[in-house]
């Protein structure tokens, strides 16, 4: 398991580096920030100014050098706009992001799951179907006007529900966290509904595929030769072997809902990293984008690298195997 | 005569398939007497392993019991509503499986599998019952069985494998026992072993056993009767040593002359011409016609009824070949014997 851990790690050393480098590249690439912070009416003098203070008056492996030393001090650059730290802004906005991805990860396992499994059981019945078939809307309508449609119904007609931004949050272990306040998770609770609604669809699918298959084993009729009831054999047998695809997959998503729960939180105007992305990108501050997209691949290889922990504990067969290599 | 533990009378499975009905297995009977061994024998799609799997209800849509009886213990099954069935696999019908490799929840502890068996159909404390489970792993010759119990079935071989399930199986010492060719996937010397503590076992708990495979070498050296089954259809049947001594039909005699055999280095393994038949496409008259060669016309149109001969045997065949002395058919087939 160490000698496992050591080289995934160095795995995941490497794509970090690989990936500084492209973004730095593909950023640098992208306009001129000089001209949008100026003063329209500045002398060129004022201009160079400017980009002296910034940096941006250097070649660009200066500049990369620059990064990467002060990266490597774990300082990501300080933002043009907000004059901060850029990784500070980020953060700032970190945990709102993060409990939105969580309570939509969970919305879509509760969803997901259960009628994954009932859809699995039955193929062919009038639930399975109709399961199935609804699964493909959750897949195909697009994520913002399906949120439109929410406050359409929830906060406008009916009025039930909070439009939009966050509510009042609870510190935590010092992270100001909403999900713990009545009001907090009546402002979460369209917008992690919104971001769940694909995913839950996506664990539909892989729930009902791996019931399918799950019920085909050998182990499955062997259980049923014992005599088991039929609520052990799914709820035990069924269940953890067919969870190990969901994790998989639901890791990877996490990452990309946590990354990209930009269009989301642009629609309900929720204070979180990704309507901080699309700010930051139309204001070309280039720390914040760049400080964002690499703390977005060190998400990524973290979750990676605790799913196939996960996976190890879920199954033996991994552990065993990796403790041998 | 005592009544048998299990007693399969004209059992019919039939599958709905997209070429129509398909009948697996038609008009099969058989009984097994306590600590009787029988073997069921016959080629893949022969139907032995969906009778194995009737016996315990286990057969799923689109398949289904389309008409006869199995009582075990005198109870009948056929009809039951799947709770009761429940009550009864594992508890007085138990089935082992072919591949050990896949019979055990890759995922699950062995005590997790085992126990689970046990409270299933006794309401005993968890502690009982692993203690029950240890124990059995220890009779079927698990070394150390209690840190076993805590393993995962992939740190057991194949062969150790098959023992769990056996040990998984008898738990609950049921009245009979299918054994779906559980040594086919192992080695010829696990095999012998497990051959004989299976035999122990049952022998010991005075369970019966029904042995498919369609290997007649380890039906010899096991089984006190043997049904042979063709297309469906039990096409003979009685005590082990004569049949394999006399076959009747002469699908069995093509069975026999298929096992390798020491005996006959040197000479080219005989061997039956042409395969099993499609059971959605069966020849009116004897399913067996088209690869025998004491066919004659009656073969191809009349479809043979099961006939009895002395000695507890049966055959379904026109032209038996080595019928027993004393009936009256004995004198119209001789001359076919090779």
């Amino acid at each position: 398991m160490l000698v496992y851990l050591i080289r995934r790690i160095g795995q995941s050393l490497l794509v970090i580096a690989v990936m500084a480098v492209l973004v730095f590249l593909a950023v640098y690439a992208v306009g001129d920030p000089v001209a949008i912070l100026a003063n329209p009416e500045a002398t060129q003098q004022e201009l160079d100014a400017i980009a002296a203070r910034l940096g941006l008056d250097r070649p660009l492996w200066e500049q990369f050098a620059i990064f990467v030393w002060n990266a490597l001090q774990g300082d990501l650059g300080t933002s043009f706009v907000y004059s901060e730290s850029a990784l500070t802004v980020i953060l700032e906005r970190l945990p709102a992001t993060m409990e939105l991805a969580f309570v939509a990860l969970v919305l879509s396992i509760l969803i997901g799951v259960p009628l994954g499994v009932i859809a699995g059981l039955k193929p062919d019945g009038l639930a399975g179907r109709t399961i199935m078939s609804t699964s493909i809307l959750g897949f195909s309508l697009p994520n913002f006007w399906i949120g439109l449609m929410l406050i359409l119904l929830f906060a406008v007609e009916l009025q039930w529900l909070p439009a939009s931004g966050r509510g009042d949050t609870v510190d935590v272990l010092g992270v100001p966290l909403s999900m713990f306040t009545l009001d907090g998770l009546s402002h979460l609770l369209l917008p992690a509904f919104t971001l769940a609604l694909y995913k839950s669809s996506l664990v539909i699918r892989i729930a009902q595929a791996g019931t399918r298959e799950v019920m085909l084993q050998d182990y499955v009729r062997f259980a049923r030769a014992k005599g088991l009831s039929p609520r052990r054999i799914v709820m035990v047998h069924v269940l953890k072997n067919m969870m190990i695809p969901v994790v998989t997959v639901l890791g990877l998503e996490l990452g990309s809902m946590i990354a990209f729960a930009v269009v989301t939180e642009t629609v309900f105007s929720y204070p979180g990293m990704g309507k901080l992305l699309i700010d930051s990108i139309n204001r070309l501050d280039r720390p914040i984008v760049v400080a964002y997209l690499m703390l977005t691949v060190f998400i990524f290889v973290i979750i990676n690298l605790v799913v196939d922990m996960l996976y190890a504990a879920i199954d033996p067969r991994v552990r065993l195997s990796e403790a041998k290599g | 005569m005592t009544t048998p533990v299990l007693d399969v009378r004209d059992l019919q499975v039939t599958f709905s398939t997209r070429e129509g009905l398909v009948t697996a297995v038609d008009g099969v009977s058989f009984r097994v007497d306590a600590g009787e061994v029988m073997g069921l024998v016959g080629e893949s799609g022969s139907g032995k392993s969906v009778t194995g799997l009737a016996v315990l209800g286990l057969i799923d849509p689109p398949g289904r019991i389309a008409a006869g009886s199995i009582k075990v213990k005198a109870t009948e099954l056929v009809g039951q509503s799947e709770k009761a069935l429940q009550k009864v696999r594992g508890k007085d019908v138990a089935m082992i499986f072919q591949d050990p490799m896949t019979t055990l929840n890759p995922v699950l502890r062995i005590d997790t599998q085992m126990i689970e068996a046990i409270r299933a159909h006794e309401q005993v404390s968890e502690k009982a019952a692993r203690e029950r489970a240890r124990d059995a792993l220890a009779k079927v010759g698990i070394p150390s069985p209690e840190e076993r119990l805590n393993a995962y079935p992939n740190q057991f071989s194949g062969g150790m494998r098959q023992r769990v399930a056996i040990a998984t199986a008898l738990l609950n010492r049921p009245a009979v026992l299918v054994a779906d060719e559980p040594t086919t996937a192992l080695d010829v010397t696990i095999q012998a072993q497990i051959l004989s503590e299976v035999q122990a076992l049952c022998a010991e708990t005075g369970t019966a056993l029904v042995w498919i495979t369609h290997d007649l070498s380890v039906i010899a050296g096991l089984a006190d009767k043997v049904a042979v089954m063709y297309a469906g259809r039990v096409v003979e049947e009685g005590p082990v040593a004569d049949v394999l001594e006399r076959p009747i039909h002469p699908y069995t005699a093509g069975l026999i002359g298929s096992v390798p055999s020491r005996n006959k280095r040197g000479v080219p393994l005989a061997q039956i011409p042409g395969m099993t038949p499609q059971l959605s496409k069966l020849p009116p008259g004897c399913p067996f016609a088209p690869r025998c060669g004491y066919s004659t016309d009656p073969c191809r149109t009349i479809r043979p009824e099961r006939t009895p001969y002395p000695g507890g045997r049966a055959a379904r065949c026109h032209n038996p070949l080595d019928v027993p002395p004393n009936t009256p058919k004995a004198d119209a087939a001789r001359e076919l014997t090779p």
